[in-house]
């Protein structure tokens, strides 16, 4: 929410001209998150230096945003660093105060706005994910001499370590037009937190717009991804209400936007990147599903719904069942899968609909096969077993095929940090012999046979990154 | 001299059928309709053509109209009411229909011919301008009606009455009779006793046990017993296997001749009956024995043993519909109803069509899925000790096989167990004889029923008659409870949200005292307790006297004996850890003696577990102390710049004092968020503030003071201070001006030393006003706490007077709606009543606390 700027070129006082505010006063005005305050604190033939203060109003704020929905807001938004930060609220701020010289007019002293300068610039507070690093990394190539240091999130509770929150001096000779657009648009991009997926064209876009430092700059991507996805409204399902009353983050109750990406950006990092491992799990349980002859199958988990899209391709199935335990989840797959606009006789080869696999189901019933690909994963050990006796012993389809991440395998993904899950929402992941005595232990209790397959390259040494078993009903 | 009145012709109709009048056009079926049956009663296919088509007479609509009239029947028969069908009827293909369905609802179904002839029945058409059809339409109907006649028993009519002349009809009385298997007129009590299978001596000493006198004959054979108060109900399988089934059943058919029992047939009596009218069965499974034993009895005696066995109806209805008996249980949809298939499912019960490996039928586990109020209690399959399994018992102890013969008393829910003398038949299976007596045990299903909790539900709780669930705060309850919750067996309850005080009006403050006790005063409660709110995680606890009472009572999921949640029902710790703060307290109450005093196998409490960082400190650490840094970075580097901009003159007065004010309020924000967070290593630093003890084995407490909880929580408190922590309180009367200073000092001096605030709820715990429940407790948080919940700066006079508009209305609803529903599960649960039941309330508490509600009340 402070940002200095400072010049030592003579006479230094000019610098007034160029961004337009009288350095002898104090101007405020409104903007759409508070006030904001433009001052010298220093203004003299040698040195000047300009201040911008924003204050933001916590209060005015949260109602500004939150309309209709009055009270549907997590507290995340009552209770936040926005008004200390100096991120996209001060930003925007910098575009509203120093508006004419971001396109770096000046009439009055036009050569001087188009010379570079020795600047000094001071943000305090720069919220960072990636610390005084990626600080250095993304000014240092645009020719700053970067300063930048985090200090402790509480100095009474150590163990927390350092905050987030960058103390920012830059030093170096630019235009100052060019500065100030590289702050408008790189503290935003500090301070995100989160990938979000972002269409390429977008991400062309901004490049075309961010002129030449951008186009040039060796970190573009990071940079224009989390540019264009920073501000992520937060709309708060009634999910993520319950996460709150419990003191969770939402993200980690709604991981309807995560799975199939971070899956990915693990598993991606496979010797197998010609074609990615979610992709061979989807072909190898297809298979299996084909050679069992499966005409009615259920996909327990459904997911975005990629795998149910295969099994409608797919003329030899009649009917598919697909299930998920989120709500929203199943929201995703309706509108991948074009529920609404599909034909008829499309639409009634698919059921979706929510569905636990810790309680019984009628609905489950009477299928051929189950696929449960990536499911038991995500089940608390201690309920695994109300799992096994809704598939197995209730829904007892003729078939079920269980995938689920090879623990051995972890050590080849290189991004992987050791004894880590590949997912945050994973409860375990098993090592083959692991997975193969519950699988055991689950068949004779049902009476099913089970047999494995590795999915992707079968590593010598730790197997395949991902395994299934097929499970068959023995009959008679 | 009296006139002889003219005899009705009574056209006896069981209360439970489908009625099928049968008739040519014009033969008066709406008339008789309406005459014997209620309006809503008779649906005919005329009303059914004007629906669909708007024209009663418009053959083209008759296949829709029947579309129509078949699914108006399928419910009125799957409500359980009686149903006649006004159409003609005179077609077989018709009929099959109509009897197929009648089939699938398992009722009756009854013909009413009106044979009348065509010369009347044209005259009627002739009046009526919408019947202009020429006779040889009557005659093909009546063709067709007389060719059928004949048949109408085979085509499965139970009854068939035909009617054949205009005076007949005019004297018919429709009587409705009961089912054979309608008892519902009998309110008990009763004893039901589990398969005897010969065991004359067990039984005798059984009844003797059950306070019966056993009447013998001159041989001194027992031929029937009397309990002046009570009768005996057989789940049947009185014969085979055992020593003397002759006895058994002289004894049985005395006391049904008598009135002293009822019985319902086992499959054991079906075969016998088959045996004993020479048909071909196979003697085995002690058939022979039996065949043998009553051989050796007069001709006179297998006489009456067969008529006794033909008499015996498939399962009886008793005391209003709530106690159910029948050999095999009984699935809900077949209650009270009459066909052959559940006649079978009496007899057999229901088996998955496959066998296990001693060869023996696998049984479908129907009981798992029963959700019915009525109380089934059956036998046919021995069981160790009797189980209750979603309100249904099966009371068969395999004496026979050297278990027990049992009875359940009804309605006290007792088992009466006598020992078999000895085991009297090897079983194909081994049979576990339970070494003790059989105690009733539970065994709750470990996979509930998704039905139980989607889509939108209506909660009948006896707080709040009707409480709703909105089927996307339904949704969010699933995920939450399949992905994180624990074993649905130990989640017998989740706290309700608690509404704050209603805004204060004072200057510096959003919550104060005196808003709770003007409250509860309104409210007409004169007492009134403040309880210390302790800063740290709601959490209910439940701990089990041993995992043996564990494992009797909630089926002890992952071997342990009690669990310990969240308010959204997930596990605080790790197993380990989880059993170690279980026996922590199991050893405290034990020591304080709260186990023996209560008489409790088990009990559950609301309690608060501290720190909050224990299980809060993600958030502390990324969402409070983050703000905290980010202030720290900012505004002494804010601050420091105004002052140079000071010093070189600039009029930055306002701005450098507002920020130096946000600055302080940003370190009162730390230092209040840092009072929740201290290490803990395993138990050590974890401290656990039980305030009120929900509910052990059938007894709840909100009836009782709060004093009294408290007292409990101080008896464990002294037995474990270093685990258990107490809960400072104040007693205030809300009609004396001193006590509420004096309450209102102490939450000052609370909050002053940085304590969360309090809670102020009726001393007398639960009550009702006359508008309701009243508020079961309200927050009031302390002016520093409030700034981890507003915002650092909530203080400034400008915001606290913005946040002073905040609507309190949904909170209060829904925290009495949640409130209510917590009480109710517990009620359900001391009432012993089946898991769904329970889980369907708790389920619905999270539900609603995804309601959208302004989080920082």
């Amino acid at each position: 929410m402070l940002l200095t700027i400072t010049t030592t070129h003579e006479p230094a006082s000019d610098l007034g001209y160029l961004l337009h505010k009288h350095p002898g006063r104090v101007q405020s005005f409104d903007v759409s998150v508070g006030q904001a305050h433009v001052f010298y604190p220093e203004a003299t033939a040698v040195r000047c230096t300009a201040a911008l203060l924003l204050e933001v109003d916590p209060i005015g704020l949260v109602r500004r945003r939150s309309g209709h929905g009055g009270d549907a807001f997590a507290l995340g938004q009552y209770v936040n660093d926005r008004p200390y930060a100096s991120s996209s609220m001060l930003a925007m701020a910098l575009k509203e105060a120093f508006r004419t010289a971001l396109t770096g007019r000046c009439n009055a002293r036009s050569e001087l706005a188009a010379s570079p300068l020795p600047l000094q610039i001071h943000a305090a507070a720069v919220p960072c994910c990636g610390g005084p690093d990626l600080v250095r990394r993304v000014f240092a190539p645009l020719g700053w001499s970067v300063d930048a240091s985090a200090g402790p999130l509480d100095p009474e509770i150590p163990q927390w370590g350092d905050s987030r929150y960058v103390d920012v001096h830059l030093t170096g000779r630019l235009r100052l037009a060019d500065a100030l657009n590289q702050l408008y648009v790189l503290l935003p991009v500090l301070d995100d937190a989160k990938h979000y997926w972002v269409s390429s064209d977008e991400i062309d876009k901004l490049i075309r717009a961010g002129g030449s430092w951008l186009a040039t700059h060796p970190e573009k991507e990071m940079i224009s991804s989390r540019y264009l996805t920073h501000q992520r409204e937060f709309t708060q399902s009634a999910l993520a209400r319950l996460a709150e009353i419990d003191d969770t983050d939402a993200d980690q109750l709604d991981n309807a936007d995560q799975l199939d990406q971070l899956h990915n950006a693990v598993e991606c990092a496979t010797p197998d990147r010609s074609t990615p491992l979610a992709e061979q799990r989807r072909g190898a349980v297809l298979a299996a599903v084909r050679a069992s002859g499966a005409r009615r199958i259920g996909d327990f988990g459904c997911g975005e719904g990629l795998l149910v899209r295969d099994l409608l391709a797919d003329r030899q199935i009649e009917h598919v069942v697909a299930v998920d335990v989120s709500a929203r989840t199943l929201q995703i797959a309706a509108r991948r899968l074009r529920l609404d606009t599909m034909t008829e006789q499309q639409r009634a080869r698919v059921d979706v609909f929510q569905s636990s696999l810790t309680y019984r189901d009628d609905r489950l019933a009477g299928l051929d096969s189950a696929v449960l690909m990536e499911v038991i994963e995500h089940v608390d050990p201690p309920r695994l077993g109300a799992l096994e006796r809704s598939v197995f012993g209730y829904a007892a389809p003729v078939n079920v095929l269980v995938t689920t991440p090879n623990a051995e395998h972890n050590v080849r993904f290189e991004s992987l940090p050791p004894a880590t899950l590949r997912h945050r929402d994973h409860r375990f992941e098993w090592t083959r012999a692991e997975f193969r005595s519950w699988a055991e232990r689950v068949a004779s209790e049902y009476g099913y046979q089970v047999r494995f397959l590795p999915v992707g390259t079968d590593d010598v040494e730790v197997g395949s990154p991902t395994q299934l078993a097929i499970f068959g009903k023995v009959t008679g | 001299m009296s006139i002889e009145p003219i005899p009705a012709r009574e056209v006896p109709v069981p209360e439970l059928s489908l009625v099928v009048l049968v008739g040519i056009s014009g033969s008066g079926k709406s008339t008789f309709g309406r005459a014997h049956f209620k309006p809503t009663e008779v649906i005919s296919s005329d009303l059914c053509r004007g629906l669909v088509a708007d024209d009663e007479n418009d053959q083209s609509a008759t296949p829709e109209a029947f579309e129509l009239l078949n699914f108006i029947v399928d419910k009125r028969l799957a409500a359980g009411r009686l149903t006649v069908i006004d159409a003609t009827n005179v077609q077989p293909e018709a009929r099959r229909e109509l009897v197929a369905l009648a089939r699938e609802h398992d009722v009756l179904p009854v013909a009413i011919v009106l044979d009348l002839p065509e010369n009347v029945c044209a005259a009627r058409n002739a009046v009526r301008p919408d019947r202009d059809f020429g006779v040889h339409v009557l005659r093909r109907q009546r063709g067709q009606l007389h060719r059928g006649l004949k048949g109408l028993q085979r085509e499965g009519f139970r009854y068939v009455h035909v009617l054949r002349t205009e005076d007949e009809i005019a004297r018919v009385a429709v009587v409705r009779t009961r089912l054979f298997n309608d008892l519902r007129h009998e309110p008990g009590p009763f004893d039901v006793i589990g398969d005897v299978h010969g065991c004359r001596s067990e039984l005798e000493e059984l009844l003797g046990k059950l306070g019966y006198a056993v009447e013998r004959d001159d041989a001194g054979r027992a031929v029937g017993a009397r309990n002046p108060w009570r009768r005996a109900v057989f789940v049947g399988d009185l014969v085979d296997r055992g020593p003397d089934t002759a006895g058994v059943l002289r004894l049985v058919m005395g006391m049904v001749a008598a009135g002293t029992a009822f019985c319902v047939p086992g499959n054991h009596e079906n075969k016998l009956l088959r045996a004993l009218r020479g048909r071909d069965v196979r003697h085995t499974h002690g058939l022979a024995e039996t065949m043998a034993q009553l051989d050796a009895e007069p001709a006179e005696f297998r006489g009456d043993v067969e008529r006794f066995l033909d008499s015996l109806v498939s399962h009886y209805v008793f005391d209003g519909g709530a106690l159910v008996v029948s050999h095999a249980g009984l699935i809900e949809r077949y209650h009270g109803r009459a066909s052959g298939r559940v006649r079978e499912f009496c007899l057999y019960g229901q088996s998955t069509g496959e066998t296990d490996e001693y060869g023996l039928p696998v049984r479908y586990p129907w009981a798992n899925e029963y959700r019915g109020r009525a109380i089934v209690v059956y036998g046919h399959t021995p069981v160790p000790a009797p189980e209750w399994v979603n309100n249904t018992l099966c009371i068969d102890t395999g004496c026979v096989f050297g278990g027990f013969l049992s009875a359940l008393r009804y309605p006290e829910r007792e088992v009466v167990s006598v020992h078999a003398a000895r085991v009297y038949y090897q079983p194909a299976k081994p049979f576990p004889v339970n070494p003790d007596a059989a105690e009733p045990a539970r065994r709750e299903p470990d996979v509930l029923d998704i039905r139980d909790v989607t889509g939108k539900r209506v909660l009948e709780t006896a707080y709040q008659k009707r409480v709703g669930v909105a089927r996307a705060n339904a949704a969010a309850a699933l995920e939450v409870m399949s992905r994180f919750a624990i074993d649905p067996r130990w989640l017998l309850y989740l706290p309700p949200t608690m509404s704050p005080v209603a805004t204060s009006t004072r200057a510096d403050l959003l919550e104060h005292p005196e808003q709770a006790f003007d409250s509860y005063r309104a409210d007409g409660v004169p007492a009134v307790v403040c309880e210390e709110k302790h800063m740290g995680s709601r959490a209910v606890l439940l701990v089990c006297r041993s995992l043996d009472a564990a494992r009797a009572r909630f089926g002890a999921p992952g071997d342990a004996a009690g669990a310990l949640w969240t308010r959204t029902g997930r596990p605080f710790f790790p197993p380990p850890l989880t059993a170690q703060i279980v026996e922590r307290v199991r050893v405290a109450a034990q020591s304080a003696g709260l186990l023996d005093e209560l008489d409790a196998s088990w009990l559950l409490f609301d309690a608060e577990l501290l720190p909050w960082s224990a299980k809060a400190e993600p958030l502390l650490r990324d969402q409070y102390a983050a703000v905290g840094a980010a202030a720290r970075a900012a505004l002494p580097v804010a601050m420091s710049v105004l002052e140079r901009a000071a010093a070189a003159g600039r009029d930055v007065g306002d701005l450098l004092a507002r920020t130096r004010a946000r600055s302080a309020n940003a370190t009162a924000f730390t230092q209040a968020y840092r009072r929740y967070c201290w290490p803990t290593d395993g138990l050590a630093g974890v401290r656990l503030a039980p305030f009120q003890l929900l509910a052990s084995d059938s007894t709840t407490y909100h009836d009782r003071m709060h004093t009294w909880h408290l007292d409990v929580a101080d008896r464990l408190v002294a037995a474990d201070a270093e685990l258990i922590a107490p809960t400072r309180r104040v007693d205030v009367d809300t009609t004396d001006a001193a006590s509420i200073a004096d309450a209102t000092g102490w939450w000052e001096r609370l909050t002053a030393a940085g304590g969360e605030g309090m809670v102020v709820k009726p001393a007398a715990n639960f009550l009702r006003g006359p508008k309701g429940m009243i508020s079961p407790g309200l927050k009031v948080r302390g002016r520093e706490y409030l700034r981890l919940i507003y915002g650092p700066d909530y203080t400034e006079p400008a915001n606290l007077e913005r946040l002073r508009q905040r609507g309190l209305a949904h909170k209060r609803s829904l925290a009495l709606r949640e409130y209510g529903l917590g009480l109710e599960a517990l009620d359900r649960v001391a009432r012993g009543e089946p898991l769904w039941r329970v889980h369907e309330c708790v389920s619905a508490v999270l539900a609603l606390e995804s309601e959208p509600v302004d989080p920082r009340l």
